[in-house]
């Protein structure tokens, strides 16, 4: 199974880990020809910041190429940045990137770095998982994506078909359980 | 780590958190609202609000302090990305003020004015997160051991050149190796030599790395000195005078944002170096009259 972690900035690093602690095979996407004639199994786009991943996803050519992927069916997750990234459109930005997921995304939703925080919440199935939110987004509505996980009111991990999002970082902690998740809906495509 | 309070503890590793998202990207040296403005649309990860660049502190010369509130202010309500702010070293007072302000990340800087010869900030008793100056691994777990949850090297700010950086980076990353080649009974005398305690020596030796982020910092002026110091080990780079000194700003910005990520392929970053315009002159080693690598040990 071969996992293309985006690395153009933010915290890839910890995916990959996390992945290869699972056994599945990364490769880490930094420009065009990292894509060009690769049949990846799945995408991972990382935390970091938004602007920059966004910004160095058009700079390096690779925007259309990302989405394509993702229209043609390749599950894809994205923590954090990479929500917002996936978002249809985002309430206080008028930025749109990839935009291939039907969901509203909210930016830096609880402030500052001051309003960061780390929970323990349920997860669609898996029970109580520990969520490190850095200066985290939420999901203000969905549309066409399922629900995963509310803490405190607020939408922060969402489905739609091949996408998973969450607004959290469980590659920041020593659970596996969401980065499983993820590897069982690549297995169930078949 | 065994010397925080639990809350603290659970602070510190949130505040580690940011720093590793920053990784991988470059934090740029924004004097006003609109330069902020084009740092962020150049693709910094952050920027560090500040009255004068280093290069303007050196110049004018005179005691440096922390920037008006209000001038911080107004750099985060013009950008989304983090926002960080320098206060003096050992001056916990500007620091609190700009924990007050929800500062996303404070400097405590070596260029400034120190404001304390002895002792550093506690930074164990702050909730926002601290970066501190680095020459080699002892400076680094001291700061560490304070409270820092992220390093940079000192470099020698405000001189476009990049010798000192890359010293600081070697001997870091030289310590570092050392260490790890060390055997577990010695690691005890390591502690003592280092003047850091136990549990950060055993970390670096089982881990190989420091316990948060390291950037690089002070005299990288271009794309190719960006490159260096990522191959060097640095997992980020802060820019400081290096773009808003230099002849096309947005354009540098933009070549080292991408420089950064793409660090080892040569042949992109020829490209990314093409017709950037002046650089900053910068100064040498041998010119400086002031090292402010040598403020806070």
């Amino acid at each position: 199974m071969l996992i293309g972690v985006l690395c153009l900035q933010g915290a890839f690093i910890e995916h990959i880990r996390m992945l290869e602690r699972l056994g599945a095979q990364t490769k880490e996407i930094r420009q065009k020809k990292d894509i060009t004639g690769v049949d990846f199994d799945g995408l991972v786009i990382p935390g970091g910041e938004s602007t920059v991943i966004g910004k160095l996803l058009n700079d390096l050519d690779m925007m259309d190429d990302i989405r394509g992927f993702i229209e043609k069916g390749t599950p894809v997750f994205g923590t954090c940045a990479g929500l917002i990234l996936l978002a249809k459109s985002i309430a206080n930005d008028s930025h749109c990137y990839l935009g291939t997921m039907d969901i509203v995304a909210r930016r830096n939703a609880y402030g500052r770095q001051l309003g960061s925080f780390a929970t323990v919440a349920p997860f669609d199935g898996l029970g109580d998982v520990p969520m490190t939110f850095i200066r985290a987004p939420y999901i203000d509505s969905v549309g066409k994506a399922e629900i995963l996980s509310v803490v405190d009111g607020k939408i922060v991990a969402a489905r739609q078909d091949n996408q998973l999002v969450t607004a959290f970082h469980p590659e920041l902690t020593d659970d596996t359980r969401i980065h499983e998740y993820f590897l069982k809906m690549i297995a169930s495509r078949g | 780590m065994a010397v925080k309070s639990q809350k603290s503890e659970s602070r510190w590793e949130l505040n580690k958190n940011l720093a590793q998202m920053l990784k991988g990207g470059v934090i740029m040296d924004v004097t006003t609202p609109e330069q902020a403005k084009i740092a962020e649309e150049a693709g910094a990860c952050a920027v560090m609000a500040l009255e004068r660049i280093p290069a303007d502190i050196r110049a004018a010369g005179g005691v440096s302090r922390m920037s008006d509130p209000k001038m911080i202010k107004g750099i985060q309500d013009a950008v989304s990305i983090p926002v960080m702010a320098k206060c003096r070293i050992g001056h916990f007072a500007e620091a609190q003020i700009l924990q007050a302000i929800e500062i996303d990340y404070i400097d405590e800087s070596e260029v400034l004015s120190p404001a304390d010869d002895v002792y550093h900030i506690d930074k164990t008793k702050f909730d926002v997160p601290f970066v501190c100056g680095a020459k080699d691994l002892s400076e680094a777990l001291r700061r560490i051991n304070e409270g820092a949850s992220m390093i940079r090297t000192k470099g020698e700010p405000g001189t476009g050149d990049v010798v000192q950086a890359v010293r600081h980076m070697r001997k870091m990353m030289s310590d570092i190796r050392r260490l790890t080649s060390c055997a577990e009974d010695e690691l005890f005398d390591e502690a003592k030599k280092l003047q850091v305690p136990y549990d950060l020596v055993k970390y670096v030796h089982d881990n190989g790395k420091l316990p948060v982020v390291n950037f690089a910092a002070g005299g990288v002026a271009t794309p190719a000195d960006a490159s260096l110091m990522m191959q060097l080990g640095a997992e980020g780079v802060f820019v400081g005078s290096g773009i808003f000194k230099s002849g096309n700003p947005a354009k540098r910005a933009r070549a080292i944002v991408q420089a950064v990520t793409n660090y080892t392929d040569a042949k992109l970053i020829a490209k990314l170096s093409e017709d950037l315009g002046e650089a900053m002159v910068g100064i040498n080693e041998q010119e400086i009259q002031l090292l402010m690598a040598e403020r806070g040990k």
